[in-house]
């Protein structure tokens, strides 16, 4: 369920990094707390993010939660598709609904984050 | 959800645990948010039929010779006026006029009314009512002997009626019938919080389990579904109908909610009416209006409202509608910019979004 190659937050965002580019989107596990998404906050290209401080929201029919950047670094793109779709991020939270994509500007902090099988264990000990 | 042990439980829990329900806590009570999603279950309301476990409701009951005048002299609707057999929803108030609680008035028999109210109103209603009793009857909360399940939806009629030999054609809207459903005695009463046709039912715990499973395969033709709160929130919000704690509580009354229809001057003295009175004539300052949102996001509960750049008023509960595909919500306004048609804006995470007011309900069933 929860890819091997991300790395996560207790706050249920995920990253990805492929060379200096890190993606980021919310977990499964959120999407589902969460339920029907129908809107999606994000930051625009430029801005710059910092680990652990809000980098955008997502909003769904009960309520609005914010997105914490789980790395810092500046946003490089954003997933422009979930405006016109949010409900994507419901269906495919870990791969075609990721959010942005940053340029890390402190790598080290990937350290701070939990394995897939460290967030398995937080989200089950959470139930 | 580590505190889930000391919320109260409906005797379903174990039913919904087993649908995959997401269970959160409503008021002290574990109760199903959502089972396939509060979207899809809300539109399968509108066009078929959902079945709700709305168990933590609380019921109580006045019997004796006086049940009539306690009855009258707590709640604003004219109780006695009621048939036996008919229900009307009412309101219990504080003599200064603000609510204890919205809630379900039924007529049983002259010297037997039976209550509906919220859940996690239920003991202070009752505390409420006896302290008011100075009358020969005798309140009693009788929670614990019902479980109350709700059929809402155009096919909830048909649904029910697979279970039933009672005759649901003849039970017209607000009235209800004590009769059997699966072999269980039930209360039937055609009513619900959810703006469609439906019926809620009021059976005995040891019931619920079997006429839950029964319900469910009696309505499997029509594509019925567990419904969670979620959407029985979002269908009532279209409906424009209050929710206590949203667009009702103990700061509100009931003119200012729009609720002048459940106030009966004209039958004698009832707690709160003074109070009424004298609003009736300074005016009222604030009403309750609709609004639907026209920039991005949602005003939400606790929101608040601007008028030409000013602080003017707040929401009250606030959601997308699944019907509309709009969003949409309920706020307080001065009475005087409380009409359809006014541009508001409405602080939505410390931006200014637009808004313009539109009359309650948002949607109303062909019937």
């Amino acid at each position: 369920m929860y890819p091997q190659n991300f790395r996560y937050t207790k706050e249920h965002e995920w990253v990805r990094v492929d060379g200096d580019i890190g993606t980021i989107g919310i977990t499964d596990h959120a999407q589902q707390e969460l339920g029907d998404i129908v809107y999606v906050d994000l930051p625009k290209v430029g801005t710059k993010v910092t680990q652990g401080a809000t980098a955008g929201s997502v909003e769904s029919v009960k309520a609005v939660s914010d997105i914490y950047a789980p790395v810092s670094g500046d946003v490089t793109e954003i997933n422009s598709t979930l405006a016109d779709a949010p409900e994507k991020l419901n269906s495919d939270p870990h791969g075609d609904a990721w959010l942005i994509k940053i340029k890390l500007s402190a790598p080290a902090e990937m350290a701070k984050l939990l394995s897939a099988d460290e967030y398995q264990k937080y989200i089950e000990a959470e139930k | 959800m580590a505190a889930a042990s000391l919320l109260r439980a409906t005797p379903l829990n174990s039913v919904h645990r087993a649908l995959g329900a997401k269970l959160v806590d409503f008021g002290g009570w574990e109760m199903p948010v959502q089972y396939s999603g509060i979207i899809e279950e809300h539109q399968t309301v509108r066009r078929a039929v959902g079945l709700f476990d709305v168990s933590h409701m609380g019921e109580i009951e006045i019997r004796g010779p006086e049940a009539g005048q306690l009855a009258d002299f707590a709640t604003t609707n004219h109780a006695r006026k009621l048939k036996i057999g008919q229900a009307h929803y009412s309101g219990l108030l504080y003599a200064h006029g603000g609510f204890v609680d919205d809630i379900l008035v039924h007529k049983v028999a002259d010297d037997h009314y039976f209550l509906c109210v919220n859940a996690s109103n239920q003991e202070k209603d009752f505390e409420h009512i006896r302290g008011l009793n100075r009358f020969d009857a005798q309140p009693e909360l009788s929670s614990a002997r019902y479980v109350q399940l709700a059929i809402q939806g155009p096919k909830g009629p048909a649904t029910l009626q697979k279970l039933t030999p009672v005759d649901l054609c003849k039970i017209r809207y607000y009235w209800f019938a004590d009769g059997v459903v699966s072999g269980a005695q039930a209360r039937i009463a055609h009513t619900g919080y959810t703006g469609e046709d439906g019926f809620e039912i009021y059976i005995a715990p040891e019931e619920a389990e079997r006429v839950w499973n029964e319900v469910i395969a009696a309505g499997a033709e029509f594509g019925i579904k567990p419904c969670g709160l979620g959407a029985r929130n979002t269908l009532r919000l279209e409906a424009g109908m209050a929710l206590y704690g949203h667009e009702i509580d103990a700061s509100i009354l009931p003119l200012e909610a729009g609720l002048d229809w459940i106030v009966r001057f004209d039958k004698g003295d009832f707690v709160g009416r003074e109070a009424l009175v004298q609003l009736r004539e300074r005016g009222v300052k604030r009403r309750l209006i609709g609004f639907e949102m026209r920039g991005h996001g949602i005003g939400r509960d606790g929101y608040e409202v601007y008028v030409d750049g000013q602080p003017a008023g707040w929401v009250t509960s606030g959601s997308p509608s699944p019907t509309l595909n709009k969003h949409i919500g309920m706020c307080y306004l001065s009475a005087e910019r409380a009409e359809p048609g006014r541009a508001i804006q409405i602080m939505v995470r410390s931006q200014l979004v637009d808004a313009v007011t539109v009359a309650i309900p948002f949607y109303k069933r062909a019937k």
